[in-house]
């Protein structure tokens, strides 16, 4: 009987030799295969005599399993081997560029109006739209603006020429969106007529307006978003209290300083313009004039269909070119209208 | 509305300082758009005396002066002014002076070409009073020698500019603006004293008012014997000049004095140009007129002339005619003094291409009980300037045709209700009296007499804002406003124009804004369209029209990132349209649409993807992930932008919806763009309906996935090949995909193999090789028959 635990130690040797798989099925089929030293010996057992074969079994399988544990724990060494070299070889540079399309942008003057939408739709404000070729009558009349008032010449208005080329004088390019307040009044005492009492309307009204205008700080295109809060107990009181609410909130700013000033609109009575001061930055302590406001004028409610002794009214008007250029520090109107991709491209 | 500090001051003083006299103003509506001193910043500048003017030894355009500077002595002055000569009283800088004209530097004592010189003479521009170089600054010669300039000159006075809205015409003028300050702060209003001034001859001119609507009064008087040469007085000449008013003549600085002073525009005849009597009347037909400022007009039918017996005068309330002003020799005068009804002035200088100081005034609203007492001023002053002798004052009224001041109520109960707080009715009725308003108070109520001077009060709601504005906007509460809570409806298969930006950007578009007015080359070009709508006053030949495409402004985005070196371009944009329909109420369909547009490589450029060129199907695909899971069809059409192999209409529903492709090559070329530009244009009211998902049952089975290809004639469209096989495939076929498109060996010339992937999946079942084999050979079939396909080999 030879040595076994110098055939273990030996083949437990060979195993550790073998740096590949391959030549550790050699150094496996040297102990155990079929012509394996140990599979001779395990061969050779039935020659002996019962007794000795019991203590040589014994001994031999202790042999075996030994080797075959070794075999196993090299077998796992060398498989965890070729996967680090095989997860050395794959690893790639994963400071390289992401692959395909890069996202695009959303113009800043619409991230503003939707900044606005949300704000006023979270006190419960629906979204309305109208026209940008409009009537003159929602545009002036029923504002209150009848013809050659005086506030019409704060308004260079775009014309339209019919198909003779004659100027019509009933329609043109909406000086600003207060039209949607008279719209939005009319569709609301139309769908509520059937009810006692009219819930109240709350809408606010984004778009394009146009003048005739053009330099840097005018564009003869340019937005609006006009406010409207029309119930039987809305107040002066209410609409400061929306407004400033509104320009803390738009400008994340809790200290800005919010004044409301005496002016003239035709549509309202009494008239407001609103200032803001910024606390921090490049516009400190300076009065920006921001939006014009007031209690809806009599004259209005009645044009929209709504008793003005019942229910009162507050309307806005802002304009988000400035509220954007104020917020993200652009200096030139323009550059709104220009389709630069360097500068659209700022506002991911 | 621009005036100097000191003449309001002289009308009313409250003690506040300019700075805050400006915030008074400001917070009560009269906004001070302006407020800066009259002159530079300079110091050590004195009224001086030139006592003897040679010619400098050593330099011909050089003068060498003996300056009387009072207490500062008499100083050797070189002086290079043209007019310095002996006996003027000009402005002297001393040593040390520095001056806002000769910047950074301050005067010295210097040596010009050898000869001494102890200060420095000044022009209007040297002392930053005027931009020209009129030679020296000539002071009155009672100027008081040796005195600061800025005292003499009053520099320290600051120019207040108001930007008046239009509702505020009472402001228009000293007077208003005092009366505002006086009720603001309860200061006393000292005006200027107007004894009528007694008529010397009973000369007049008859009055006949044939347009009492346009002129319900008007006050006129000659004055005989006028020195129309006369020196306007410095103080007059300062006041209207500081009120952005040019000093021209004594008679006409007395006019716009007195209608700065008081806001009643006049304006002065010579009285030898005028025959018979002053007709106020609407002009005959073919009636011209030429007028002061060079102009020749046809009044319109409704504007009102001032005329004498013979002729047009002047246009009523706008500006006078050319041939019967005033003028230097002009010796009696026929003074006018009249109330003109805004309704009638309104709009007439603007549609005639200019403004003037009295249309401005009269379209707003002047005190229509003014004219008398502004004629008694202007005479006052005209006697104490020009000398002459007044006749007595002639006034045509017609009385129906004044403005009505009816009273009008104010509920305390109401000024509660529209301000959102109860001020007290003793608080109200303080500020009403404050403001200087007829009223008496009954009940629960005011009731109060508008004045003639304001044109603003005639509802409930302008008291209102009355007392608002006195007691102070910033002093009314701002509540957090409060409201019934109900939630807004949030329909879920409504989608809004937000959601489909963030899915456009999603894929690399950068949303644009462009104009809607557009060149009409681009309606020619992009829309086919020959009859655009035209604006009747463009801005630019540029923006003419308006655009019934979004594409023109999208192609111009490219071509102006080209300029910039921008090869690469995603844009969109969403916005209207406009294009003519009898039908609407405006006459216009003005949809809204969304456009995008992609030119150059379909990728950024980047090293793990190969670079190719974006086309037709990168939008497609950018389009169907728009619309999903809603399917669209693409048909072939023509479309004026659009190359004609590569365009497609798109349709939702049966419905055409929109365009898809690769802009036209001629229009490439015409508009210098790069090879690729893809995009589309679709109606915005198609995608944003979406419809709510609807679960189908999900199948526990396994799936068979078995590969179809198939040959078709060249001319055959994938889509309708794959619409056949999905009309064919039974109900478990799942998904049929098209994978594969080859055209090219081992397939005939005119035609090509179409690989399709069908999935089937039964929800009760697994499928057998057998229904999986029955399914392909039934499809195979369908296409056989209907596509004239073959199985490729």
């Amino acid at each position: 009987m030879p040595d076994l635990e110098q055939l273990v130690v030996q083949a437990t040797a060979d195993f550790s030799a073998a740096g590949e798989i391959s030549r550790l099925e050699e150094a496996k089929a040297a102990y155990l295969g079929k012509d394996g030293s140990l599979t001779a010996l395990l061969k050779g057992l039935g020659r002996l005599s019962p007794e000795e074969r019991k203590a040589a079994g014994a001994a031999l399988n202790a042999a075996k399993a030994d080797i075959e544990a070794a075999l196993a724990a090299r077998r796992a060494a060398l498989r965890r081997a070729q996967l680090a070299a095989q997860l050395a070889a794959e690893a790639i540079d994963v400071t390289l560029p992401g692959r395909g399309q890069t996202p695009g942008t959303i113009h800043p003057v619409t991230r503003t109006l939707e900044r606005i939408e949300q704000l006023f739709r979270s006190i419960g404000f629906e979204v309305a739209d109208g026209p940008e070729i409009e009537t003159d009558w929602h545009n002036f009349t029923a504002l209150n603006t009848p013809e050659n008032h005086p506030a019409r010449s704060m308004h260079d208005t775009f014309y339209l020429l019919d198909e003779q080329g004659r100027v019509r004088a009933d329609v043109l390019l909406r000086t600003h969106t207060s039209p949607v307040q008279i719209r939005s009044m009319l569709a609301h005492v139309e769908k509520y007529k059937h009810l006692e009492r009219m819930p109240e309307i709350r809408v606010i009204c984004p778009g394009r307006v146009y003048r005739v205008d053009s330099d840097a700080t005018h564009s003869p295109m340019f937005h609006q978003v006009e406010g409207l809060w029309v119930g039987e107990n809305v107040s002066f009181a209410d609409l400061k209290g929306v407004m400033a609410d509104f320009l803390r909130r738009f400008f994340e700013s809790d200290d800005l300083k919010v004044r409301f000033r005496p002016s003239f609109f035709p549509f309202t009575e009494p008239s407001a313009e609103i200032d803001v001061a910024f606390m921090h930055g490049p516009m400190e302590g300076r009065w920006l004039e921001i939006a014009g406001c007031g209690m809806v004028h009599p004259n209005v409610l009645r044009a929209g269909g709504i008793d003005p002794e019942k229910y009162t009214g507050f309307a806005f008007g802002m304009g988000p070119d400035r509220l954007t250029m104020l917020r993200y520090s652009i200096s030139d109107l323009r550059l709104f209208f220009d389709g630069d991709l360097r500068f659209l491209r700022q506002f991911q | 509305m621009q005036f100097p500090e000191s003449w309001l001051r002289a009308l009313v003083d409250p003690p506040l300082s300019t700075a805050e006299l400006c915030h008074l103003l400001t917070m009560a509506g009269l906004e001070v758009e302006a407020c800066r001193p009259v002159g530079a910043d300079f110091a050590r500048v004195v009224v001086a005396r030139i006592l003897t003017a040679e010619k400098h030894p050593a330099a011909d355009k050089l003068k060498l002066c003996s300056v009387d500077a009072g207490e500062h002595g008499i100083l050797q002055i070189v002086c290079g002014a043209p007019n310095a000569a002996a006996g003027l009283v000009v402005p002297c800088a001393l040593v040390g002076a520095k001056l806002p004209g000769v910047p950074g530097s301050e005067i010295g004592q210097a040596r010009v070409r050898g000869v001494e010189s102890h200060g420095m003479l000044c022009s209007a521009r040297e002392l930053g009073l005027a931009e020209d170089q009129g030679g020296l600054l000539t002071l009155p010669t009672d100027a008081p020698i040796g005195r600061d300039v800025r005292e003499v000159l009053a520099l320290d006075d600051m120019l207040i500019t108001l930007k008046l809205t239009p509702n505020r015409a009472d402001c228009l003028s000293l007077t208003g603006i005092a009366r505002e300050v006086a009720a603001l702060t309860g200061a006393a209003l000292t005006l200027p004293a107007l004894e009528p001034v007694a008529a010397v001859h009973d000369e007049t001119r008859a009055v006949a008012l044939d347009a009492p609507a346009a002129c319900p009064r008007y006050c006129g008087r000659i004055v005989r014997g006028v020195n129309a040469r006369a020196e306007t007085p410095d103080w007059m000449k300062r006041r209207i000049e500081r009120c952005g008013v040019r000093a021209v003549s004594a008679l006409v600085d007395i006019t716009n004095y007195v209608m700065l002073e008081l806001g009643q525009p006049l304006h002065a005849f010579d009285d030898a140009e005028l025959s018979g009597p002053i007709r106020v009347r609407y002009p005959a037909p073919d009636e011209r007129l030429l007028l002061l400022n060079g102009q020749s007009v046809a009044p319109a039918a409704d504007t009102a002339l001032i005329a004498d017996g013979q002729k047009a005068l002047a246009l009523a309330g706008i500006m006078g005619g050319e041939h019967s002003g005033i003028n230097d020799a002009t010796a009696d005068l026929f003074l006018e003094s009249a109330f003109f009804a805004p309704a009638a002035i309104a709009g007439k200088a603007r549609a005639l291409g200019f403004s003037s100081d009295a249309s401005h005034r009269y379209e707003r609203g002047v005190d229509f009980e003014l004219q008398r007492r502004a004629i008694e001023r202007a005479t006052q002053l005209i006697l104490a300037i020009c000398g002459g002798r007044p006749g007595p004052v002639v006034e045509a009224v017609a009385a129906a045709h004044l403005p009505r001041r009816p009273p009008v109520r104010l509920r305390f109960a109401r000024a509660t209700k529209v301000l959102g707080v109860d001020l007290g009715a003793a608080q109200i009725e303080k500020l009403i009296a404050g403001l200087g308003f007829p009223y008496r108070r009954e009940g629960g109520e005011l009731v109060v007499t508008p004045p003639s001077y304001r044109y603003d009060m005639a509802i409930e709601e302008d008291l209102i804002e009355e007392i608002a504005r006195l007691h102070g906007y910033d002093n009314l509460p701002a509540p957090a406003p409060t409201a019934r809570c109900a939630m807004l409806p949030l329909p879920e298969t409504r989608r809004d124009a937000a959601q489909l930006r963030r899915l456009l950007a999603g894929r690399g578009y950068h949303e644009t804004v462009n104009y809607s007015f557009v060149a009409e080359e681009w309606e020619t070009d992009f829309a086919a369209n020959a009859q655009p709508v035209r604006l009747a006053n463009p801005i630019a030949g540029t923006q003419g029209v308006m655009r019934s495409s979004l594409i023109g402004g999208l192609v111009g985005v490219l071509a102006g990132n080209l300029k910039r070196q921008t090869g690469r371009v995603r844009v969109f944009e969403i916005g209207r349209c406009f294009l003519p329909a009898a039908a609407a109420e405006t006459g216009y369909r003005q949809p809204l649409r969304v456009a995008a547009l992609a030119a150059g490589p379909a990728l950024p450029e980047q090293w793990g993807a190969p670079a190719r060129a974006v086309d037709f199907h990168d939008l497609k695909g950018d389009l169907e992930a728009l619309f999903a899971p809603r399917p669209l069809v693409f048909a072939r059409h023509a479309h004026p932008a659009l190359h004609p192999g590569r365009s497609a209409q798109v349709l939702l529903d049966g419905k055409e919806i929109g365009a898809l492709g690769e802009l036209h090559p001629e229009l490439r070329q015409k508009h210098e763009l790069p090879a690729a530009v893809a995009l589309f244009e679709i109606d915005l009211a198609a995608l944003l309906e979406t419809p709510l998902p609807a679960y189908v049952e999900v199948s526990r089975f396994p799936a068979v996935v078995r590969d179809l290809a198939l040959v078709v004639p060249l001319s055959c469209a994938a889509a309708a090949v794959q619409d056949v096989l999905r009309a064919a495939a039974p109900g478990f076929v799942r998904e049929i995909q098209l994978f594969d498109v080859y055209h090219g060996e081992g397939v005939a010339p005119d035609c090509k193999s179409l690989a399709f992937r069908v999935a089937m999946q039964d929800t009760r079942r697994t499928l057998a090789d057998a229904d999986a084999d029955a399914a392909l050979a039934g499809l195979l079939e369908a296409a056989r028959a209907q596509c004239g396909a073959r199985l490729r080999s």
